[in-house]
């Protein structure tokens, strides 16, 4: 039966996810992006709305099933506040979903314990590579498997370059996607192990606040049962998905952030005797603007119920996600425009939005539901 | 919860409504569009007899019947328009023009619907459940007052010594007009001002039955597209009608009586979002065609590649397909509210307008990468382009849609957004 109804709890995660990010991450994201810095006590109260224990069943700690669709709806939230923010909050789920939706009974076990603590664990994963064709079924980074020694139980190399690796220096655990025999897999990697070489921060243009590093795998070896799903591997395409909602709904967050502040800011602002907004060419950007974020917000909740019953749902999740991409781009764009010249001075954040939005087509993976 | 999964009882009948499209729409789709004026009466026939069985695919006309306590008992959530947009999207997906035609008591039917008396309701829509086919339709639009409704010069003067209603002036762009007002025993809901100098609260609505004297049908317009639909103009000259066919209240200063005309504008909000879905029916016809003869060449469109590994065509088609889906979830979105009884006016005017230009791109697009095929009259793309186009202008254009939703959002009356 189609509905656009939140559940209560969606509804009780979401006020409170928005409250935050209206009254907490929105004030200091533009101190965060100048500095580079985000402050530990903000990552700490966002983690507070338990990310990924809420998606974790009760026998890994957790206490709740996952669901794409209550993740996507709390990315947006975050996201609307500060899109940095957002990021280095959600980090650890790079891992933790991935290892939740497919991981083996022991590496559930293992892991998923982690990312229910109530204290903020740094975790990543490295997806995107360095280079303008980078496509995430084709990695140049590859995973070789090593003949096993009897006892030992195998081992497997990883040889590579990425990119765009959020919070890649402070965490403990890594999950680097490789290509093994042309189908992209997923390796657990300790921080330390030896060939797991750790860049400079990255300087981009938008994203500021949040770290992100290049690494480099140089003949990195790690155990066979390091794997992502075990011998059998992992199914690269349905976790993929899982990002592709992620960052449309975060990009619909970041896209409504710049949309609503235009539209106040249209409001107040007077030329010619009356407020711009009573000018249609100003109007009807933001009522093109309101009509693109709802729309790309509906397409980022169709796919993500999808995903949720278990169906396939690439279609989908790939045209939420294309949708979102340029509609972040174009939204952020919109709102400068509305702001003029005041838009392109960094007292207003929509030059930040307009930053962070364009982020959006290039993202790969580093978001996850 | 939200939820995006069809109710059964929609997915039944859309299957059913595929075959009447492939069966008795494509077919004679390109001759309905070549000869203009005439009229599919197989399909009218069929879907008339249907109608008056089950109250129509498209229809709201059928009076309600007591339910039994049996009936009452069962309260599953209210899906009329939503079952109503996934019908009118099939039926326009097999032809537009023919869907418009189907015999029902249409925005005439939704404006009584909305603010008629039960004995308005009894008296003009009874018809629709009975006898030979028949059409409902509403005359707005003159030469000089399109979306401009406060500018509408057709007046309605009181006889105080009959108690008549006396209709002066000229309609234009009456669609199914000529078949409402002359060719069945059909109904016109006709916008007039029973007081020039008040403005907008002056406007009242008026139903007029066939056959009125003084109500004339002067001309069938020739169109660019949905050729098989009438749009016609309509003369009063000294049309009399009852006192009592007037929609809501005569009065018009009283604000707190105007609910007759703010009830007919109220139509719009369910009626946008049926004119959105029509267009996205046109879309998805020229999208799966499109799709089916790349396939058929070869071409497969793959979801998931980076955009650089994709040819112009697999782009073009894949956001062709994106943009059709937001424009169809923005639509399913705003009959949910209709269904759900909640105020939906910016978000029916948001779908009516990304249908409108979408569609509109689609099928331009469609016919563009179709190359030669595209534009040729053997088959039916350049028709769906044609066909496509009146979406983004009819039932307000998607300039005016955009106003609406401009004015909702920033919460400005019309003197602070013009």
């Amino acid at each position: 039966m189609i509905s656009f109804d939140l559940s209560e709890e969606q509804k009780m995660i979401v006020e409170a996810v928005s409250k935050f990010a209206a009254e907490e991450a929105r004030e200091a994201a533009r101190e965060c992006d100048e500095a580079g810095h985000i402050p530990k006590e903000l990552i700490d109260t966002a983690w507070e709305f338990e990310l990924i224990a809420s998606h974790v069943p009760e026998k890994y700690d957790g206490f709740g099933e996952h669901s794409a669709l209550t993740g996507a709806l709390t990315a947006e939230a975050l996201a609307y506040g500060d899109l940095s923010i957002a990021m280095h909050a959600m980090a650890p789920g790079l891992i933790a979903f991935p290892i939740l939706e497919a991981g083996t009974d022991e590496q559930k076990a293992e892991y998923l314990p982690l990312f229910c603590d109530l204290e903020f664990k740094p975790a990543t994963a490295a997806l995107i590579e360095p280079r303008y064709d980078f496509d995430p079924n084709e990695l140049a980074t590859t995973a070789t498997p090593l003949p096993a020694p009897p006892a030992s139980g195998g081992e497997y190399v990883l040889n590579g370059q990425k990119c765009y690796v959020p919070l890649a220096a402070e965490s403990d655990l890594l999950l680097i996607w490789a290509a093994e025999d042309g189908a992209t897999q997923g390796f657990i990697v300790p921080q330390g192990t030896p060939g797991l070489e750790i860049g400079e921060r990255e300087k981009n243009m938008g994203l500021k606040a949040l770290a992100t590093y290049e690494l480099v795998l140089n003949d990195c070896r790690v155990p066979q049962a390091n794997k992502l799903g075990g011998q059998a591997g992992c199914d690269f395409g349905r976790i993929l998905n899982y990002s592709r909602v992620a960052l449309a709904a975060m990009a619909v967050g970041v896209a409504n952030a710049a949309y609503e502040y235009a539209l106040e800011y249209a409001k107040e602002r007077h030329a010619f005797g009356e407020p711009i907004a009573s000018r249609q060419a100003i109007a009807f950007m933001l009522a093109e603007m309101a009509m693109e974020v709802d729309a790309a917000r509906l397409m980022a909740w169709e796919a993500a119920w999808k995903l949720d019953r278990g169906d396939e749902a690439t279609k989908e999740c790939c045209l939420a996600k294309t949708y979102a991409d340029d509609m972040a781009l174009t939204v952020t764009d919109r709102a400068v425009q509305v702001l003029g010249g005041h838009g392109y001075i960094r007292d207003h954040p929509v030059e930040m939005w307009l930053r962070n939005g364009r982020g959006f087509a290039t993202f790969d993976g580093m978001a996850m539901v | 919860m939200i939820d995006f999964e069809t109710p059964s009882v929609i997915k039944r009948n859309i299957e059913m409504l595929k075959m009447t499209a492939e069966g008795m729409m494509r077919p004679v789709s390109r001759k309905y569009d070549e000869k203009e004026h005439e009229k599919p009466w197989d399909y009218i026939n069929m879907v008339w007899e249907f109608q008056k069985m089950s109250g129509g695919f498209t229809g709201i006309a059928k009076p309600k019947k007591d339910k039994t306590p049996d009936e009452k008992k069962k309260k599953r959530p209210p899906i009329g328009y939503m079952m109503l947009v996934h019908v009118v999207e099939q039926m326009s997906w097999g032809d537009a023009g023919i869907y418009l035609c189907t015999p029902d008591a249409g925005l005439a039917g939704t404006a009584i619907q909305a603010v008629g008396t039960p004995e308005q309701k009894e008296r003009f829509l009874k018809r629709f459940t009975e006898g030979e086919p028949k059409w409902g339709a509403m005359a707005i639009t003159e030469a000089g007052a399109g979306s401009d409704t406060a500018a509408i010069k057709c007046r309605a003067k009181l006889d105080p010594e009959t108690k008549e209603w006396i209709l002066n002036g000229e309609k234009i762009f009456v669609t199914s007009g000529l078949m409402a007002a002359q060719e069945s025993d059909g109904i016109l809901v006709v916008w007039a001002t029973v007081d020039p100098s008040a403005g907008r609260a002056g406007i009242k609505s008026f139903v007029v039955e066939r056959g009125t004297p003084g109500m004339t049908v002067t001309k069938l317009e020739d169109k660019l597209g949905i050729r098989a639909s009438d749009t016609a103009t309509i003369v009063f000259e000294d049309c009399r009608i009852p006192y009592e066919n007037i929609l809501g209240s005569p009065e018009v200063h009283d604000r707190t009586k105007t609910k007759g005309f703010k009830g007919v504008m109220q139509t719009f909000d369910a009626s946008r979002p049926i004119v959105a879905a029509s267009a996205i029916g046109i879309a998805r016809a020229a999208l799966e065609f499109v799709r089916a003869e790349l396939e058929k060449n070869g071409v497969e469109i793959p979801y998931g590649l980076p955009r650089h590994k994709l040819t112009a065509v697999q782009r073009d088609v894949i956001e062709m397909e994106a943009q059709l889906k937001a424009a169809w979830l923005l639509t399913l979105r705003a009959v949910w509210m209709a269904d759900m009884r909640m105020n939906n006016p910016a978000q029916a005017s948001m779908c009516k307008a990304k249908a409108g230009e979408v569609v509109t791109w689609i099928t331009q697009k469609a016919v563009e990468l179709m190359g030669p095929l595209g534009y040729s009259r053997k088959l039916l793309l350049e028709k769906w382009m044609r066909d496509a186009k009146i979406n983004d202008i009819f039932e307000g254009t998607g300039q005016i849609n955009k106003l609406i939703v401009a004015r909702r959002i920033l919460g400005f009356r019309s003197a602070q957004l013009k």
